[in-house]
């Protein structure tokens, strides 16, 4: 399994890299699917903390997991979002759907 | 007489390059002293707009993709060309969440985000063709 992948129970932690845009997306997306495949996932928790840019391609990788784990009733959080990646998913409306910088429910600052 | 500077690059539509094509405005853009936060808008409109040219127009077939950046007092023109496919109904495709790509999970709001980061998006295209956008930002509107 790629290293940027952790499976703990239910939760699968992935660690995003420093580019979110179209170059690496569909390699976060196979893993991910692949992992939800073999595994029971309920949780997706995205590590954006070496990341300091995304585009609409990388929106467009969180909203694709974010319907599957819906599909077996889980959730999706991101954590570590710096301001410019929170302006992202703010604006895609994405935050609406996931939890952002959350952490046992307490909210955690935006770096 | 307005201070004027201008870059011009040509490379291969490739996704690789679409970093390279949004790092070279960035650092281009750096003359305008610009803040961080309009550094990351720039980078953003730059990505959608390429990454539109890579998929969209090229859509895996080989081409170059012509990036042009203008400076002009206080105000950044950005015009990025391909000779691709070219889009059939320009207003539709800017609309949000629109995608021709929804099994690659295209979110649809690559138009939505330059027009969001940039102060105005002009979209050209022709059929056959290809397309062309033209984005216009000032820079330090915000600071005194």
């Amino acid at each position: 399994m790629d290293q940027n992948f952790i499976v703990k129970g239910t939760c699968m932690f992935v660690k995003l890299p420093e580019d979110l845009d179209c170059k690496n997306a569909a390699k976060i997306r196979n893993e991910s699917d692949k992992i939800m495949e073999n595994e029971n996932i309920k949780n997706i928790i995205f590590d954006f903390k070496n990341t300091n840019f995304m585009d609409s391609t990388g929106i467009g990788v969180i909203m694709g997991r974010y319907k599957n784990i819906k599909l077996v009733g889980g959730n999706v959080s991101a954590v570590n979002v710096n301001s410019t990646i929170e302006k992202m998913l703010t604006l895609s409306g994405i935050h609406k759907l996931i939890s952002i910088n959350e952490v046992s429910g307490l909210k955690m600052p935006v770096k | 007489m307005k201070s004027t500077n201008k870059m011009k690059i040509e490379f291969d539509s490739n996704t690789n390059n679409i970093g390279f094509a949004r790092v070279s405005v960035a650092a281009f853009l750096t003359q305008l002293n610009p803040t961080l936060e309009e550094v990351a808008d720039v980078k953003t409109a730059v990505s959608e707009a390429v990454t539109n040219a890579v998929i969209h127009g090229y859509d895996k077939l080989a081409g170059y993709i012509e990036l042009t950046s203008v400076l002009e007092e206080d105000t950044i023109t950005i015009t990025i060309v391909d000779k691709g496919k070219g889009i059939e109904d320009v207003n539709k495709a800017m609309e949000p969440l629109f995608t021709t790509k929804s099994e690659n999970e295209h979110s649809g709001m690559g138009f939505m985000f330059m027009q969001a980061f940039m102060d105005e998006v002009d979209v050209k295209s022709l059929v056959g063709e290809g397309t062309t956008v033209i984005m216009k930002k000032r820079i330090g509107c915000e600071r005194i």
